[in-house]
């Protein structure tokens, strides 16, 4: 326990910087509102609106342990959207419509996960492959409208309370908790760690490293699914173009602020959805602090260089080797004059 | 002398890697550079076509003295080098490969009329007939091979090295090749040759230099030397010198006890000839052999790691799998293989979880090993095998290269195999974990488990092994056992020049 305390505790302290400095322009980032059974304020706006990445980084983790990446997840929201509002318009019910939303997502999953494992196309190209594709694909679903449905049950994915607090935070949270116990209460995640770091020498000592790869990859359609019921709950409709639309590199950046490595390997899904929360306390933050919008993306930018910056291990040893070179500098000129 | 090397050294950090070398060749010959892994020749080819600095030592062609800084300059001083893996660009057409860097060009853009006809001029007299608008790619690895050997000729024309150049091509392929090898010499290039086939060394060279230990050991007419001498030369080792390691604890009867598994007609194309393989409860069977004659890939084919096309496996209940290595697994086989770095150890993890490992993926993910009982394992272990490391959570990557095969023999050891295939077991260890790996060898086998130990250290398979098979040329040539396993035998057997079985195979 102590030990996965201290490997999320850079995050923990960034976040905590980040929302001590949003609360510096906006003083009223902390304060939490109760009416109507519902806790509102800038924080649990944060916690709602950061669902969608937070599953996707919790996918992402695992793709990225095994040294894979998966592009696709931001058009496996709009397919499981798009087909979640089909079923909804064709009359179907909340529950079928959640049953084919995941059902798509973990079919894209098995198509990544066999291009992947089986055909052997790297990760980079093998996800292209259903980003791009997968965006016409959801257009064909929804016969390129946006398909609304009525408020319902299915709705109150993305919009309803429970326990004074969004649904979709309970989501996220749920799935993050789970996946994670999964992966440290069996032995899955030593094995998706041991093939992320030499796939070869794991196969070798018996790791099914082919059917691991497939069932990372499933697992990042799923949690993609889930992202995108919540998106499309939320607004009421599946929009096919732009549900989700460059989520995925939000996703990556959240592993990457989590820090696992994208060489594969160790991985904190914890570290991770902390990544997302960060991710999206900049979002929130730089639109209550009140900058003109046009500012948004430049600071976001910013501030995520020097988080990653600040986090980075070699940081000490590049300030070591600056110094130690500009201090060698003026003797090493004439040894290169010697030779 | 066309290229003459004086007392050429060359260091990297803890080692020598050659010491006061000379070489010479002379225009219109074909001579070989031989030795087995690390003796020096690779370091040496890589001085001379400047992709190393030597330390010391002199280098000249044609009686002027050079110093190539890069292979591009080596290249225009006329020395050109031809790799295994043929160093072109297979996406590009034939033409574009032998002209490029040089194309002719036409109001600044490239003439590609011109650069074709230039391209078809290169390869005249190569006996070619092939389309060079086509892709590179499109061709065999022989024809590519040709392509490179003439694309460096026309580049260099004084001295040209082929390293490895039949490593990955078959019976009749290597014919074409010797073809314009033979041309190329009688035009007079000197050409330097380096394989482990010595069959391919006694039919095309003229003259031959051994190395060993990064140290000259002799340069001979290849028609004057007889295999046995040759490979005595390579390994270095006087024949008498065998006796004093007869080890007392060999059993005789090792094939009476027993019988574990019956491999029969394994074997792959291109890879390993079919071969049959008894093995018996509690035996040590060495596998011996020059680099590249299928030791390696014999493990491999019985591991699953590749795919054996037809033969059977039994054991006394019945047939048994090993078609991958997860069967392999299942059947009681385990394997610790050659390239730790790449295919042993998982270097992040930490000495328990690559201890556990094998154990943990054959359990399945469903059934986690209790950490206690996992820290258990570690610890039990590390005292047994001598592992030494702070403690069982530190990366393997951390540890000695000695420290490393003792995690992966204990991986295998928790799973309590009844084969256990050691792929080069002490290679690069120092000499305490290699007397270590030896005895823990010897105590495995006490407990019934079968071992077969793959090692080009002879001593090693003579103190270790109750029978050695021998293999030449990606075929199981021969076995002794007993008092017959000394390094003498083991020499006699690689080099025994019987006709050649493939052409009598063909003809039964």
């Amino acid at each position: 326990m102590k030990r996965s305390f201290r490997r999320v505790l850079p995050q923990l302290l960034t976040l905590a910087a980040l929302m001590a400095l949003v609360t510096l322009f906006f003083p009223q980032f902390l304060s939490i509102d109760y009416a109507g059974g519902r806790l509102s304020g800038p924080v649990i706006d944060v916690l709602k609106r950061g669902a969608p990445v937070a599953l996707l980084a919790v996918g992402m983790t695992l793709v990225i342990a095994t040294r894979g990446i998966d592009l696709s997840v931001g058009t496996i929201m709009a397919i499981s959207g798009a087909v979640a509002a089909w079923a909804l318009s064709s009359g179907w019910g909340a529950g079928p419509a959640v049953i084919l939303a995941v059902g798509a997502g973990l079919v894209c999953g098995l198509w990544n996960g066999c291009l992947v494992a089986i055909v052997g196309i790297q990760p980079i190209v093998a996800t292209l492959i259903l980003m791009t594709s997968g965006r016409g694909i959801a257009q064909l679903i929804t016969e390129g409208r946006i398909l609304t449905f009525d408020a319902g049950p299915f709705a109150w994915l993305g919009s309803g309370i429970l326990l004074g607090l969004p649904v979709p935070v309970f989501i996220w949270v749920l799935t993050a908790v789970g996946v994670a116990a999964l992966m440290r209460r069996t032995a899955l995640g030593l094995l998706v760690e041991s093939i992320g770091i030499n796939r070869s020498a794991s196969a070798l000592a018996g790791v099914n490293a082919t059917v691991l790869l497939i069932a990372v990859y499933m697992a990042s359609g799923l949690c993609a699914a889930l992202a995108g019921i919540i998106a499309t709950a939320d607004i009421r409709g599946a929009d096919a173009n732009n549900a989700g639309l460059w989520l995925e590199l939000d996703a990556i950046l959240a592993v990457v602020i989590g820090g696992t490595s994208l060489l594969g390997g160790r991985f904190s899904v914890a570290a991770s959805v902390l990544g997302a929360m960060i991710i999206q306390t900049i979002d929130t933050g730089i639109l209550l602090a009140g900058f003109p919008s046009e500012y948004n993306l430049v600071i976001k930018a910013g501030l995520v260089l020097m988080i990653l910056l600040i986090q980075s291990p070699n940081l000490v040893g590049h300030w070591h080797f600056l110094r130690h070179s500009l201090r060698r500098d003026p003797d090493a000129s004439p040894r290169g004059a010697k030779s | 002398m066309l290229l003459s090397i004086r007392n050429l050294s060359k260091s990297f950090p803890g080692t020598l890697a050659l010491d006061d070398v000379d070489f010479e060749l002379r225009a219109g010959e074909v001579h070989a550079l031989l030795g087995e892994n690390g003796a020096g020749k690779s370091t040496l080819i890589k001085c001379l076509t400047g992709a190393y600095r030597r330390d010391s030592g002199e280098i000249r062609l044609e009686g002027n003295p050079i110093s190539p800084a890069s292979t591009s300059e080596a290249q225009e001083l006329g020395i050109g080098t031809v790799y295994q893996e043929v160093n072109l660009l297979p996406n590009l057409t034939v033409a574009q490969n032998l002209t490029f860097g040089r194309e002719p060009r036409r109001f600044g853009l490239v003439d590609g009329r011109a650069q074709r006809k230039m391209a078809q001029e290169m390869l005249s007299g190569y006996n070619l007939d092939i389309d060079v608008g086509r892709d590179l790619g499109a061709y065999s690895v022989a024809i590519q091979q040709i392509v490179a050997i003439a694309r460096a000729v026309a580049l260099s024309g004084k001295v040209l090295i082929l390293d490895e150049p039949t490593a990955s091509l078959d019976a009749a392929e290597v014919r074409m090749l010797f073809d314009v090898v033979r041309d190329l010499r009688d035009q007079g290039l000197g050409i330097v040759f380096v394989s482990h086939f010595l069959d391919q060394v006694f039919e095309i060279c003229d003259r031959l230099t051994v190395l060993r230990n990064g140290r000259k050991i002799t340069t001979e007419v290849v028609a004057d030397l007889d295999r046995l001498t040759l490979i005595e030369h390579m390994l270095g080792r006087e024949l008498e010198e065998a006796t004093e390691h007869e080890a007392a604890q060999k059993d005789p009867h090792s094939r009476s006890r027993p019988e574990l598994l019956r491999f029969e007609g394994i074997g792959r194309d291109g890879v390993v000839e079919p071969f049959d393989m008894t093995v018996h409860k509690g035996e040590v069977i060495g596998l011996a052999g020059l680099l590249g004659s299928g030791r390696t890939e014999s493990a491999e084919l019985m591991f699953g790691v590749r795919a054996s096309q037809g033969g059977r496996t039994r054991d006394a209940d019945g047939p048994v799998a090993h078609g991958n290595p997860r069967e392999a697994i299942q059947s009681g086989f385990g394997f610790a293989p050659e390239d730790r770095k790449t295919d042993g150890i998982v270097a992040d993890l930490s000495v328990r979880e690559n201890i556990i490992l094998a154990l943990q993926a054959h359990r399945g993910w469903t059934r986690p090993i209790p950490r206690s009982e996992q820290n258990r394992l570690a610890d039990e272990y590390i005292a047994k095998l001598d592992i030494r490391t702070s403690d069982a959570e530190k990366a393997i990557g951390d540890l000695s290269g000695g420290n490393q095969q003792k995690v992966v023999l204990a991986r295998w050891l928790a799973m309590n195999p009844r084969f256990l295939i050691l792929d080069e077991p002490t290679r690069g260890i120092d000499v305490g974990a290699h007397a270590e790996i030896l005895r823990l060898i010897h105590e495995m086998t006490g407990q019934g488990m079968a071992v077969l130990v793959i090692s080009s250290e002879f001593d090693e398979l003579i103190a270790v092994a109750d029978r050695v098979i021998v293999l030449r040329d990606r075929r199981h040539t021969g076995e002794l056992s007993g008092s017959d396993v000394t390094s003498d035998a083991i020499v006699r057997e690689i080099a025994r020049d019987d006709a050649d079985p493939r052409t009598q195979r063909g003809a039964a």
